[in-house]
């Protein structure tokens, strides 16, 4: 494995009764790098993606996350990653801070650690009013973030977010984002799924699948050079319709 | 480990911030054992009957006077011959007639025993056997009552099987079948839930990723419903201790183990629908449709299993709750111990295995 990446697939593939969902995908993330996941719905993104984060055996192929192979040491990709899906992660009836604890404590994290970082995650979020009450009570957008900074507790190698800001306003998103490449320039590495174009834009790298294939991968610059389109909109438009 | 009991602890928050599970949890058994025992019974109350006196002696007339001084029967006529029996049953009114044999009290003395003739109106079943009890326990009654002023021991024989229930109180029969029901409805149902409910909220993908192991998600969700049942089923005993005055004649830490035996079987098939189930909705249909209702109609709790339809006998068999009601009737009611109960025991822990198995299967299956 190039020491570089901290991501390697090659053929990797899964098939589910006669239909192949991903068909021999392979790719590198470089760590640091914040890698853009794009496809429509059931082009076979988060197939891949439950595949490159343990809980899903693949049917053939390679891939090696965080310097783990997923086939035989998926428990130790599990601890080197954080995790945020598209639906709403953390629980509603626990306090944020009982959230923090909870989530901490799965990790493994140390009493002392888990404190100290709620404490400086609550100060960066600015909720240090609301950090006794229930989850359920805070707004949508607020919630992203929490869940974001949680999955972010135990400094893994590589955050997994899928489709982390859907339903939130523009705002929050810019925000979100923002958080987002504070974490890439402290290394992590951040593997995003997304059907906002304009977020693909803030990629450093983007790959766009269709019907279980890889058919585009570069910068988002180069892809709009290649496909001679203004924007990522229209690269998208272009490979999906086929 | 201290990774789990973290994971125990948020398992508890869930379950004393939610209402609805805190109100199935504690207000259930109590609501439950209350109605049950004092509402919904099949005890019965001046059921009218008749008599066919053939002997007219001084005994017969004392029974007559014991059971028409019952608050369980009022004695609707006095018939004079068997002709007659068909006659009031067919009015309706009367659901029993007592025939005493001719020469009542000389064959008492004579041979020191009697006979009484029980005919019950059997279009109720359920009726009609609680009545023939009834008059079997008054008759028994009577005979000891001969019995104690004389070295002679007299005998009077009815013909109708005797029960199990020596102080006529159906609540005894509730209190088994009430907490078999409640640690079933907690266990099962509240595990299936609250395991859907990571589903569907996708806090379920979130710690399959995490390093937790999946045995460790599943064990830590039920942990904390072990603990509640066993919480619970201490409070049903003790209510049918205090409240209902029943007692428990055998070894209480025998029935505590055979209760822990049944909730771990109601969680592993509490696991079992989770995995089946995609929704809370689901699972809770599940549970009440395919878990609720056999205990309640085809357990032995209400309806006796010997009056069945043949094929609902052989259905009752499989099914955990109608062993478990056995098991602790028989420790409760009987005193009896793990020689006379080593069988149900096993047939529990053979199911037991069985589903922790087959719901094992199915997450691995899941996950793929």
């Amino acid at each position: 494995m190039n020491n570089q990446n901290v991501i390697e697939a090659e053929n990797l593939t899964k098939i589910f009764g006669d239909f192949t969902a991903v068909n021999a995908i392979s790719f590198e993330v470089k760590r640091g790098e914040i890698f853009g996941f794009l496809g429509a719905n059931g082009a076979g993104k988060t197939t891949a993606m439950k595949m490159l984060i343990g809980i899903l055996n693949p049917t053939s192929g390679k891939a090696n996350v965080a310097g783990f192979d997923v086939f035989s040491d998926a428990n130790n990709i599990k601890k080197n990653i954080g995790y945020m899906s598209q639906k709403f992660a953390l629980y509603d009836d626990l306090t944020i801070k009982e959230n923090i604890t909870f989530f901490g404590g799965i990790y493994g994290l140390t009493r002392a650690r888990i404190k100290e970082k709620a404490n400086t995650l609550i100060i960066e979020l600015g909720l240090q009013e609301v950090s006794n009450q229930l989850v359920g009570s805070l707004p949508l957008g607020w919630k992203q973030k929490l869940a974001f900074s949680v999955s972010l507790i135990h400094d893994p190698k590589i955050v997994f977010l899928d489709e982390p800001t859907g339903g939130v306003d523009p705002i929050t998103r810019r925000q979100f984002w923002e958080m987002i490449y504070k974490a890439a320039n402290k290394g992590t590495t951040v593997f995003v799924t997304t059907h906002y174009m304009d977020e693909a834009e803030y990629c450093d790298r983007v790959s766009i699948m269709v019907n279980g294939k890889i058919e585009a991968l570069n910068t988002p610059k180069k892809l709009k050079e290649q496909y001679k389109v203004k924007t990522m909109n229209d690269v998208f438009l272009k490979l999906a319709r086929g | 480990m201290k990774r789990f009991i973290g994971f125990v602890k948020k398992e508890f928050y869930h379950i004393f911030r939610d209402r609805r599970s805190l109100f199935i949890l504690f207000g259930m058994p109590v609501v439950q054992i209350l109605l049950f025992g004092f509402a919904i019974t099949n005890e019965i109350n001046n059921v009218d009957i008749a008599i066919l006196d053939h002997s007219k002696d001084a005994n017969t007339q004392e029974i007559i006077n014991k059971i028409s001084a019952s608050k369980y029967f009022s004695i609707n006529q006095l018939i004079s011959n068997e002709k007659e029996i068909e006659a009031v049953f067919k009015k309706g009114k009367v659901k029993a007639v007592l025939t005493f044999e001719k020469d009542f009290s000389k064959n008492l003395i004579k041979e020191n025993k009697a006979t009484v003739q029980i005919i019950a109106d059997a279009t109720d079943p359920n009726t009609a056997n609680t009545i023939s009890n009834y008059v079997n326990a008054i008759l028994q009654n009577y005979q000891q009552g001969l019995n104690k002023n004389t070295q002679i021991s007299f005998q009077i024989v009815s013909q109708t099987r005797m029960v199990y229930n020596p102080e006529l109180k159906s609540v005894f029969m509730f209190v088994p079948g009430v907490m078999t029901i409640i640690l079933m409805l907690v266990s099962a149902m509240m595990t299936s839930i609250s395991i859907t409910r990571e589903k569907e909220l996708g806090t379920m993908e979130i710690l399959l990723v995490s390093p937790l192991k999946p045995i460790q998600v599943i064990v830590g969700k039920v942990v904390p419903y072990i603990f509640l049942s066993v919480i619970n089923a201490t409070v049903i005993i003790l209510l049918g201790l205090f409240v209902f005055n029943m007692p428990v004649q055998g070894s209480m830490f025998l029935l505590g183990l055979e209760s822990v035996l049944f909730i771990i079987t109601a969680l592993a098939l509490g696991i079992l629908i989770s995995t089946i189930s995609a929704t809370q909705q689901t699972a809770m249909m599940i549970s009440l449709m395919g878990l609720m209702l056999p205990v309640i109609l085809l357990s032995g709790f209400i309806f006796p299993i010997s009056s069945m339809p043949m094929p609902l006998q052989i259905i009752s068999n499989i099914i955990p709750a109608k062993w478990f009601i056995i098991i602790i009737k028989g420790i409760m009611l009987k005193g009896v111990g793990l020689q006379y109960l080593w069988k149900e025991t096993l047939i529990l822990f053979g199911m037991t295995l069985f589903f922790i198995a087959l719901s094992v299967k199915k997450y691995k299956i899941r996950l793929e």
